[in-house]
């Protein structure tokens, strides 16, 4: 799944694409936690997974909200327009 | 009073400093005063400690006085440290004493100039580094005055840079004399290498007990000097840049290139004359040298039209005796000879200066004429040191010291017929060519008028001087004249006595004989071709064979044709070039790939978000790939 | 229980690539919240209940909502879905699909190097977790709620936008508006003034 989502990150041009293939991401590390924790049979994996939870939650909500500020600045979600740091 | 040596070459060398940074500054009346009367006080001490050194000699007739430690590296010492023995005594007098009357005489020839105190400054380092290069106790600080004095030369033969012609005569005087440096440089290297030190009493010690006579080493060792030697004294094949010197103000020449700085080669062999006895290989090419020069320079001189390049060829044939003297074991003649030469030809120079600025800057002596009646003063002071150089028999100092090289030359084990007869025919010439310009410059019509008549700044060490080219010889009375040579036997104190062999029925009486012959010969020639009749040589000139020959004496035999094919072009070829700077090429390429890689780093920051990502993946997976495999 | 999380396993990757593959952004969202849901349905099979319900709750309930809510909000429309079809050619995937297998090789070369034991999952309680996050994990939770802040500072500062200023400043202005219009609230249309957008 992590490499799934690695693919979508790199493939998809649309920001909201990008965003949703890290979150693919991250979900596909929290799910290799848990069945570690589960193999090791400790609290630990599902304490990780916690922790990444509340990561991809805030996360998320910056990443969208700089999503808008993209959207505004440049009218298009394209993340290849958005290319100033070029060079 | 022998201590006050070491002030001899340090009072000149703090006036030197004193007029480089403020010379610009001070009235013309002090820069004279400290400008010459430094050289004056250093002239007084060297006469203190002369009378003191002969009249209260020092243990072995040397003093030995160490200013301070200079280096001391792994082995090798060098101090600060100067050597007084007769050689240096003699040396240092004669040095300061005319080096004083033509700065004397320097302060109203150059009394128009606008570099005066500049002109002050070098001829102050000048006499600074001369006397340091003959009071050097050891070799390293004999190259450092030798240095010294080429640098001087240098600044002083290009001392009106404004003019490009200048520049170059000092270049080129500087360059040929620096071929001869490094000769000297490797001899010096090689000397420490084997002997292990460069104190010249020292190394002499070792030397003779090291090596036999006529080792391979010696051969060496004394060869690279005589290069260093012949690139100084402007000698062959290095005598090319001392008619070019004469660019320089006439004051330079004479104390320069006439009376000390080109006869610091002379006193580099007899100071090493321990190393030169043990490789007479080289003590023979030493004579050859001297009278091939000496001949090459006479015929030269013959052809000149310029008076100072007459007397810079002149000086050249002088050397050549010199040279002659020292080849043949004859160490006192040689430095005899140096010290009568010093007088006249400072002189000549002197008058030659007088005459040249009396004849609004004319340096030709063919547009001269008549100058006998207008400047009595200078053509008596020229006279007379025309004649001390051909020769005039017992009242002129020149007759003696060639007349004792020449028998040497006869005489000596290592001499011959050859050589004295090269002396012989160089008296002729000698006679020829200085009577030639005297004749021509100052007999005859008057064709420029007088400007500026020389004053008593410029009359009074003319005069001097004058007394001088008379009666220096008597210090030497040779066999017929009873027999006393009281320099050669200050001098044997300190240099080997030449042996003498039987060799039939010439004599030293009738060696003079035959010489003052010569002189009379070349005399009346002169006067012939040049006074009685005043074209009588145009006949010689005009045929075919006697203009190339004429043209070749004229053009210095040839050499620096030679040496323009020879060395400069290659280099100048080899500047063209290199005009692109190639070398630098490469230096340009580094930065070039460089700037390459910065443009291929910079592709990559595309400032796209996927291509920054796409790098994170691969190069987790790189290194993923790296922790697996290792 | 083997079978359920093979299935639930397949559903998973399989929602994944549809996820990755649509043009439609609101496709792709509700592919992903069925990835996510297998998902949870495999944490509770490794005995992780509390875990799988979180994951419920907090990641398909809250996050992605969060998404739908911006993409409906951003309003994109039939052309953005002809851009994607665009952007998406074939010749695109290839890079990335060899960088993912190359990842995909290494991690299983990885694993399959220790030794695999398959034993009988274990039922690990909320309670224990709960006990593990206020006890060694306790700087964690901390470190987490500061993050959170932050997280809640930073988008409400990234999403504030100065207010627009208004063409007509009346328009608040209720007397003065109706009176130049001339009509009365109620009727839509007629409290600005004719003619303006």
């Amino acid at each position: 799944m992590f490499a799934l989502g690695t693919i979508g990150l790199l493939v998809r041009r649309n920001l909201v694409f990008t965003l949703m293939s890290i979150e693919i991401m991250l979900n596909a590390a929290g799910l290799a936690f848990i069945v570690a924790g589960a193999h090791w049979m400790q609290a630990d994996g599902q304490v990780m997974f916690l922790f990444i939870l509340a990561m991809a939650a805030s996360e998320v909500s910056v990443g969208l909200a700089l999503l808008l500020r993209l959207y505004h600045q440049h009218g298009v979600l394209d993340t290849d327009s958005a290319s100033e740091m070029k060079g | 009073m022998l201590e006050l040596t070491g002030l001899i070459p340090a009072i000149p060398f703090f006036s030197f400093l004193l007029l480089a940074i403020f010379g610009p500054r001070m009235a013309r009346r002090a820069v004279s005063i400290i400008g010459a009367g430094s050289i004056g006080a250093s002239a007084v001490i060297s006469g203190i400690v002369t009378a003191s050194f002969i009249s209260a000699p020092p243990a072995d007739w040397s003093y030995h006085q160490v200013i301070w430690q200079w280096m001391s590296v792994s082995g090798f010492q060098a101090d600060i440290g100067f050597y007084l023995d007769a050689l240096s005594v003699v040396m240092v007098l004669v040095i300061t004493f005319v080096a004083f009357l033509i700065h004397v005489y320097s302060t109203e020839y150059m009394e128009g100039d606008e570099g005066y105190s500049r002109f002050f400054a070098y001829m102050n380092l000048f006499v600074a580094s001369m006397v340091t290069l003959v009071l050097a106790d050891n070799l390293l600080l004999l190259y450092l005055g030798w240095e010294g004095v080429g640098l001087c030369s240098y600044l002083l033969i290009g001392f009106w840079y404004s003019d490009p012609v200048n520049g170059r005569a000092a270049r080129k005087a500087f360059i040929v004399t620096r071929v001869g440096d490094t000769s000297m440089v490797i001899g010096l290297f090689l000397i420490f290498d084997r002997l292990g030190t460069l104190n010249l009493q020292e190394l002499m010690h070792r030397a003779t007990l090291q090596w036999p006579v006529g080792a391979a080493v010696a051969v060496a060792a004394a060869a690279l000097l005589l290069g260093g030697a012949v690139g100084k004294s402007a000698q062959l094949p290095l005598q090319t840049w001392l008619p070019d010197a004469m660019a320089g103000p006439t004051p330079t020449s004479a104390l320069i290139h006439a009376a000390t700085m080109v006869t610091a080669g002379v006193y580099l062999i007899a100071r090493t004359h321990v190393l030169f006895s043990l490789a007479p290989p080289v003590m023979l090419a030493v004579a050859v040298i001297g009278a091939a020069t000496l001949l090459l320079a006479g015929c030269s001189a013959l052809t000149q039209r310029d008076i100072k390049r007459v007397l810079a060829y002149s000086t050249i044939s002088q050397i050549g005796y010199m040279f002659l003297a020292l080849g043949v074991g004859a160490w006192s003649a040689a430095i005899f000879h140096f010290m009568t030469h010093a007088f006249f030809k400072a002189l000549l120079f002197l008058a030659a200066g007088a005459v040249i600025q009396a004849q609004h800057e004319e340096h030709d002596i063919f547009k001269m004429g008549g100058l006998r009646r207008m400047i009595p003063i200078t053509f008596w002071a020229f006279l007379i040191s025309g004649c001390a150089l051909a020769g005039l028999p017992l009242i002129t100092a020149g007759f003696y010291s060639k007349g004792m090289i020449l028998w040497g030359a006869w005489s000596s084990p290592q001499g011959g017929p050859a050589l004295w007869i090269a002396g012989l025919v160089g008296v002729l010439l000698t006679s020829l060519y200085i009577f030639r310009v005297i004749f021509v410059a100052f007999f005859g019509q008057a064709q420029i008028p007088v400007e500026h008549p020389p004053r008593l700044a410029k009359n009074l060490p003319m005069v001097v001087l004058s007394a001088l080219s008379i009666g220096a010889g008597w210090v030497n009375l040779p066999s017929y004249l009873g027999n006393k040579l009281w320099l050669n036997d200050v001098l044997y104190t300190a240099l080997p006595k030449v042996a003498e062999r039987q060799v039939g029925w010439i004599t030293e009486d009738w060696s003079e004989g035959i010489i003052t012959a010569a002189f009379a010969l070349g005399l009346l020639l002169a006067y012939e071709l040049y006074l009685r009749r005043r074209d009588a040589t145009r006949p010689l000139t005009e045929n075919a064979l006697g203009r190339a020959i004429h043209e070749f004496w004229y053009a210095d035999w040839g050499f620096d044709f030679v040496y323009d094919k020879l060395f400069v072009a290659p280099v100048v070829w080899f500047a063209q070039v290199d005009k692109s700077d190639f070398i630098d090429k490469f230096y340009d390429g580094v930065a070039a790939v460089s700037r390459a890689c910065y443009r291929a780093l910079s592709a990559t920051e595309s400032g796209r978000m996927r291509w920054y990502a796409a790098s994170i993946v691969g190069g987790t997976v790189v290194f993923i790939f790296i922790v697996l495999v290792l | 229980m083997q079978i359920l999380f093979y299935i639930s396993g397949t559903i998973a990757i399989f929602a994944t690539v549809m996820t990755v593959t649509r043009l439609n952004a609101v496709h792709a969202l509700l592919y992903f919240i069925a990835s996510l849901l297998s998902v949870a349905v495999i944490f509770y099979i490794l005995g992780a209940p509390f875990i799988a319900a979180l994951e419920v709750i907090i990641y398909a309930g809250a996050i992605m909502v969060l998404f739908i809510f911006v993409v409906m909000m951003l309003n994109l429309g039939e052309r953005a879905v002809e851009m994607e079809s665009k952007w998406l050619s074939p010749g695109m995937w290839i890079g990335p699909e060899i960088l993912a297998a190359i990842l995909i090789a290494e991690v299983v070369y990885l694993l399959s190097r220790s030794p695999i034991e398959a034993h009988a999952i274990q039922y690990v309680e909320p309670r224990e977790v709960g006990l593990a996050l206020f006890g060694p994990y306790l700087i964690g939770v901390e470190l987490a709620s500061m993050l959170l802040l932050g997280a809640l500072v930073g988008a409400y500062h990234l999403g504030y936008r100065k207010p627009k200023v208004l063409e007509n400043p009346d328009a608040d202005n209720t007397d003065a508006t109706r009176a130049a219009a001339g009509g009365d609230l109620v009727r839509p249309g007629h409290d600005r003034p004719a003619g303006a957008a």
